[in-house]
């Protein structure tokens, strides 16, 4: 089963680290990343740019509208996505705690929902 | 250059029959955004209330129900792109059925060399 | 068939249910991997009972009888509705094949099923309140109505939390299992917490039918013995100990209109001796296990007070030493709160006064009413009179529990005159 593991923290404990800091966790991340692909249980990951640099996009009676900025205020923000292939919910959870966002933010674990016949067609390919 | 495309909406606002027809249309434009080769990824995802919250503190884990935030409108699924650039990646934000009614959030994805890829 | 023959195996079913049915329950929710599946199947396995026990008699194992005709009747429904959804013919030939070993249900087995259905119940992916609905309705069979009854809610709002708790079961995919070595201390410690929880909302019942919600501390207690029969962790045998020590209390400490009594002021000669014994050497059992953890220091302090014929007889040199135990275990306010008491009792009143100063200084229990309960009494007794009134009244400002008011008022009132 598929989930999405969604690394919440605050942009600004991650910006107040130092540079040494902010390398260490990046190097531990990839290397539990790589850890995780040879396990089979890491499909993809994605490390997003800040809040800063995100848009939001509407589109309303036909018409899009580009506003700056995330979708929504919130005291933690979305950094990066791991999707990852487990047993259950209890291995996902292992598999999240793990992370080194775990220990500054939180991790969401969200199960993917799969989609049935037709429309699985995409996703496979 | 890989955009994430976040698709927020009102998770109580479709009927079973609109998110089926919401999960067509998501199908057909991932395909043809594959055939430009546009294509990396995309999921739709349980609703918030299957949503777990993992931390870890002083080597403790924590685990709780429910998302990390509670928002109006809520994360639904999620499209990764390769797009030239902004301005591709929010066409193709546009295009996303969820657009029309609730929101599209366009995130720059950071490269890290050596990260698997989908 | 007579009618009194059917009557009588009605009453057979009946037993059967009451003893049975949970056991049942768990078994088949592992043999067929969904809880709602499993109900209908129990359902149906005890509607089957009850005619084909009045044609053939009991049969010699009724949980396994009830266990195979349930995961027959499963099987068999499946097969109907596959007629209409084909994926379901597969699912019934896995099902058949996976589980037809009698094996699968022997008793070794079904206790284990027991066990993986408390712990997917209290799984922290769910919200305590639906770990608690959960446990009460799944592992000891309250209805809906009788839980919303006993929490003072409704029962859509019980059920509610039911369907919720089962559709994330299913789609987040819990496992039904009894968690790993490693993963055990954590995940016990949620068992427990429910079981503590589901004890407390019976014990300090301070609204709703007393009757149904001592139900709730007998229920929890029931769970704890359930627990340590399957799982003799000493924090099991702890909050065990703990609930039988605090019960053990349960006539003693509301006056007949319903006033609470303290500890102190307590007609010990109402006190459950049996409850206590029971108490006493299962904090002995865990304690020997030298894993202490602080149901077991909670217990053993509740035990130093059954203990004592008379209050004044109180070992409080020992309930000291065992707070700061406790304290080291979990370092809490309220646990230090509670050390201050106990030194106030061992050295005097201005010791206590003086600690409980200091916590409320830090101000983490500032708004906790009985901080300011316990600091009122200290200042009483050493005839701060105007102190001992400020405090009183404080606490009677933020308690929210109608005999607790009653009872501070009670203090407020027996106060000397504003000579200070």
């Amino acid at each position: 089963m598929k989930y999405l593991l969604m690394c919440c923290t605050e942009e600004k404990k991650l910006t107040a680290l130092s540079k040494s800091e902010s390398d260490a966790l990046m190097d531990e991340t990839s290397a539990y990343c790589g850890a995780l692909r040879k396990s089979g249980h890491l499909i993809v990951a994605e490390p997003l740019e800040p809040v800063q640099m995100a848009m939001t996009v509407r589109v309303r009676n036909g018409k899009v509208s580009v506003t700056d900025g995330p979708f929504a205020e919130t005291k933690e923000q979305i950094g990066g996505f791991f999707l990852i292939n487990a047993r259950d919910l209890n291995e996902a959870i292992q598999v999240a705690s793990r992370f080194p966002s775990a220990r500054i933010g939180s991790i969401e674990v969200r199960p993917v929902r799969e989609l049935q016949g037709s429309h699985r067609a995409a996703a496979a390919s | 250059m890989k955009y994430m495309l976040l698709i927020y909406g009102d998770e109580q606002a479709l009927s079973e029959n609109e998110r089926q027809d919401c999960y067509a249309e998501s199908t057909q434009l991932a395909q043809q955004l594959h055939s430009n080769g546009q294509y990396l990824a995309a999921n739709p995802l349980q609703p918030t209330a299957m949503a777990t919250s993992v931390r870890v503190r002083d080597g403790k884990r924590l685990v709780t129900d429910g998302p990390f935030a509670e928002t109006r409108e809520q994360l639904g699924g999620y499209f990764l792109v390769d797009a030239k650039n902004l301005d591709e990646a929010i066409a193709i934000a546009a295009r996303i059925p969820t657009a029309r009614k609730g929101t599209v959030e366009v995130r720059p994805v950071v490269e890290i060399p050596g990260l698997p890829t989908g | 068939m007579s009618e009194d023959v059917t009557k009588q195996v009605r009453e057979v079913v009946d037993a059967v249910y009451r003893s049975e049915s949970r056991h049942v329950l768990a078994t088949l929710i592992r043999l067929l991997g969904d809880f709602n599946a499993a109900e209908e199947a129990l359902h149906d396995a005890f509607t089957v009972a009850v005619e084909q026990w009045s044609r053939d008699g009991v049969p010699a194992n009724p949980r396994a009888w009830l266990v195979s005709t349930g995961r027959f009747k499963a099987i068999d429904g499946m097969r109907r509705r596959a007629r209409f959804d084909a994926s379901l013919t597969e699912l019934a030939q896995q099902l058949e094949s996976s589980t037809s070993e009698a094996k699968e249900w022997d008793d070794e087995s079904v206790e284990d099923d027991r066990l993986r259905l408390i712990f997917t119940c209290c799984h922290p992916a769910l919200s305590p309140e639906v770990q608690v609905a959960m446990t009460l309705r799944e592992v000891c069979g309250l209805t809906t109505e009788e839980i919303a009854r006993a929490f003072l809610t409704t029962p859509p709002t019980v059920a509610q939390r039911i369907v919720r708790a089962k559709r994330k079961i299913r789609d987040a995919r819990i496992p039904y299992e009894v968690p790993s070595e490693k993963d055990l201390p954590d995940r016990l410690d949620a068992v427990l917490r429910v079981v503590y929880l589901v004890f407390n909302e019976g014990y300090s019942a301070s609204s709703g039918g007393s009757l149904t919600r001592h139900d709730l501390s007998a229920e929890a207690i029931r769970l704890g013995r359930l627990l340590i029969e399957l799982l003799p962790e000493p924090e099991a045998l702890g909050l065990l100990a703990l609930m039988l020590l605090h019960d053990s209390r349960r006539s003693a400490r509301t006056s007949p209109t319903g006033e609470l009594v303290l500890l102190e002021d307590q007609d010990r000669s109402l006190w459950n001796r049996d409850q206590i014994t029971k108490g006493v050497s299962l904090v002995e059992r865990s304690l020997s296990s030298r894993r202490v953890g602080p149901y077991t220091l909670q217990a053993a302090i509740a035990a130093v007070h059954a203990e004592a014929p008379i209050a004044a007889a109180t070992d409080w040199s020992q309930i000291v030493g065992l707070y700061e135990l406790l304290f080291q275990a979990d370092p809490s306010p309220v646990v230090e709160l509670n050390r201050a008491v106990a030194v106030a009792m061992r050295d005097g009143p201005l010791a206590g006064l003086t600690l409980i100063d200091a916590i409320l200084a830090r101000s983490d229990l500032e708004n906790y009413h009985l901080a300011h309960a316990a600091r009122a009494d200290l200042c009483r007794r050493l005839g701060r009179t105007a102190e001992a009134r400020a405090s009183y009244e404080r606490a009677l400002g933020l308690t929210k529990q109608e005999p607790e008011r009653r009872f501070l008022e009670r203090r407020l009132s027996a106060l000397p005159d504003k000579t200070c």
